[in-house]
């Protein structure tokens, strides 16, 4: 009896879980593998993928070195600043605004992604673009500021976008901040700054974590913003991959660059949270 | 003012709204330098809401709470000289024990060297007894460790007044009996004003130099554990502090004798002279003593024992008095006697001494 009745809850566990996992073998895994095929291989003489076993295509990764700079530099850069601009929001939300009113502004956090992220994009390259912002400055006399096309205005783009993922795990881990430690740190002497960092902010450390990792994962695989705020000057990993997927028919270098990211962003996971865990130590414990 | 020597905290005319609702009012008390204070009330009567306000966690609405002489109107809670035992602990989860205690020597200005906080937090812990669990997590503390370390947490600064807000409800019997004498002990050692906020009677009544009584929203009496039990201020606090048969009765004109509802007639209590009418007489379980029928003709009333409850050194009686319905009767069982255990269905006397009746205007 009791062997058929774990053999019962086996298959059911089997059969909630099946979905997921055929969704990953079948849209992640063996995609990678084939990635990992291609990348080995050849370009095809009219585009595509002819089987081969070359490190040409690896040799050939620093003509794309701007892409990966850009990638690198403005991904975990915008989320830095995503997490700047974030957190005092967050703060806010969680901690200083009217709770009758809090979550009509938590909502409001959420109101854009009601519009495409394309739809949000074009309105900011009208912005910064030479009829937007630029035009109302030659109206007091400076003339040619550039704003549209530059690592400037792909940083905005970015925080812009991301913010509200930035927010909510923040938000999230400041709600659940027990008043009373705020309130026993005071009684102690402390003042409202040493409060913050003594008290707050350790305590909310798994939502920031959480949202950069989030943000900056996300980043790297960026391609819409770069596209659109950066123009040919700017462009990251993704935009590369399209390029080459699409126009050039380069599958094989294609591939060796996302093999290569995917890499670069697995070592730099396991670093993060090896550095995370020894700052944060037994903490996380304490914190769930 | 010659308080600003003497009372280390003082309420004056202090009123706290919610909005439209008044938590507490018309609070008056002071608490001299070196005592230690019960705040006693039932739950919801605005006992913690005082403790805030002292604190610095609230401000009030009117009045002014004075910390040794000092008006604190405005004044933030980090600026105040006291420390508070939160009613959960409120223990900093992301600290092990010895980063908790040594917190508030942490945040002083100028600031302290880190062998002088270590040796300062070490001297809190060993105050608690708890030496050896510096390097602990809090999660891995026991409720009366916790607690223990909240209490470490909070004399560490060396406060002028420690408040404390419940701090012994959430332990277990036997953990609360020994914690009370710690806690009269450590106040003795450190020799700081307490202010202790509880519902529970009994270790109000055990722990403090003076008591002051609150019933919603406002104090009822103030005074030493005794006088709160012995003489009463009101029906309430009668009734809330210690157990009390309440009966009934009129008072004649010119308050010499006071006529119970069933018509029994006794001497009114020499103390005091009760103004006449209407009244309800509170009189203590253990000032009542049983008689069996016949035994003796001093019984002032009569009636059944329906109930008895064997306590150890006490018996508790249920007694279905002739006319005036549930008495509650207390006997020292040494006083007793083994013989004279009295059974249900028995028919007895209850005489009492009518000085030990309290009378209030009904
Ligand atoms: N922040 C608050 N907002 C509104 N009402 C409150 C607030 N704090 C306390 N009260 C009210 O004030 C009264 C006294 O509360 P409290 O001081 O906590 O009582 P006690 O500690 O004696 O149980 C209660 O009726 C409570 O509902
Ligand atoms: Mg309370």
């Amino acid at each position: 009896m009791p062997m058929a009745t774990n053999t019962k809850r086996n298959l059911v566990t089997a059969a909630l879980v099946a979905p997921a996992a055929a969704w990953l073998m079948i849209f992640l895994v063996l995609p990678f593998i084939a990635m990992l095929v291609f990348a080995f291989g050849e370009r095809a003489p009219e585009g595509g993928y002819q089987a081969a076993f070359t490190f040409a295509q690896f040799a050939r990764l620093p003509t794309r070195a701007a892409a990966f700079w850009n990638t690198m530099v403005l991904a975990p850069v915008g989320a830095l600043v995503c997490l700047l601009v974030a957190y005092p929001v967050a703060y806010y939300l969680a901690v200083k605004s009217d709770p009758r009113y809090r979550l009509i502004l938590v909502s409001l956090v959420v109101v854009p992604f009601w519009t495409s992220l394309l739809v949000r994009t074009y309105a900011w390259m009208y912005i910064l673009g030479s009829r937007g912002i630029p035009n109302l400055l030659s109206m007091i006399g400076l003339e040619d500021v550039r704003l549209l096309n530059t690592p400037g205005a792909v940083l905005l783009g970015i925080v812009y976008g991301y913010l509200p993922l930035m927010i909510m795990p923040i938000y999230v881990s400041l709600e659940k901040l027990d008043r009373r430690l705020l309130e026993a740190s005071a009684d102690l002497g402390a003042r409202p700054v040493s409060t913050f960092f003594g008290v707050t902010l350790p305590l909310s450390l798994p939502g920031v974590m959480t949202g950069v990792a989030l943000v900056t994962i996300l980043l790297l695989g960026e391609y819409l913003i770069p596209q659109l705020l950066g123009g040919g000057k700017v462009f990251f990993i993704g935009n590369a991959l399209v390029d080459l997927f699409l126009q050039s028919r380069n599958w094989p270098f294609g591939s060796a660059i996302a093999v290569t990211l995917v890499a670069v962003v697995v070592v730099i996971l396991m670093v993060a949270m090896r550095i995370a865990f020894r700052v944060a130590g037994t903490r996380q414990v304490d914190l769930v | 003012m010659t308080s600003a020597s003497t009372n280390d905290i003082e309420f004056r005319s202090v009123a706290k709204r919610y909005g439209s609702v008044t938590a507490v009012s018309d609070i008056n008390f002071a608490v001299p330098k070196g005592a230690f204070m019960a705040l006693l009330g039932p739950s919801g009567c605005g006992k913690t809401t005082c403790l805030r306000m002292i604190g610095g966690f609230e401000q009030p609405s009117e009045g002014t709470v004075y910390i040794s002489g000092e008006a604190m109107n405005g004044v933030a809670a980090y600026r105040r000289p006291v420390n508070m035992v939160f009613q959960q602990y409120a223990l900093f989860p992301h600290l092990d024990v010895e980063q908790n205690v040594s917190y508030g020597l942490r945040q002083m200005r100028p600031r302290i060297s880190g062998a002088e906080i270590s040796r300062r937090a070490q001297e809190a812990l060993e105050m608690v007894r708890l030496g050896g669990f510096g390097k602990r997590r809090i999660h891995e503390m026991s409720g009366g460790q916790q607690q223990r370390v909240a209490l470490a947490r909070a004399i560490v600064n060396k406060p002028k007044v420690l408040l404390l807000d419940e701090p012994l409800a959430a332990l277990d019997k036997k953990l609360r009996t020994a914690m009370q004498i710690e806690l009269q002990t450590l106040q003795r050692d450190l020799g700081i004003t307490f202010v202790l906020v509880t519902h529970d009677q009994e270790e109000a009544l055990s722990m403090s130099d003076f008591v002051c009584v609150m019933n919603a929203g406002r104090i009822v009496q103030v005074g030493p554990p005794q006088d709160i039990y012995d003489r009463p201020a009101s029906l309430f606090v009668a009734d809330f502090v210690g157990k009390t048969n309440r009966i009934a009765a009129t008072v004649d004109t010119g308050g010499a004798s006071v006529v119970f509802a069933d018509g029994t007639r006794v001497a009114a209590p020499v103390a005091t002279t009760p103004s006449a009418g209407a009244a309800m007489v509170a009189l203590r379980p253990e000032a009542i003593s049983l008689k069996r029928n016949g035994a003796a003709g001093t019984a002032a009333l009569s009636g059944i024992v329906t109930h008895r409850i064997f306590l150890g050194s006490s018996v508790e009686y249920s007694v279905d008095v002739d006319g005036l319905g549930d008495f509650l009767v207390t006997a020292d069982r040494r006083a007793l006697g083994d013989g004279d255990l009295v059974e249900p269905g028995d028919r007895v006397g209850l005489a009492f001494d009518p000085n030990a009746l309290h009378v209030f205007p009904a």
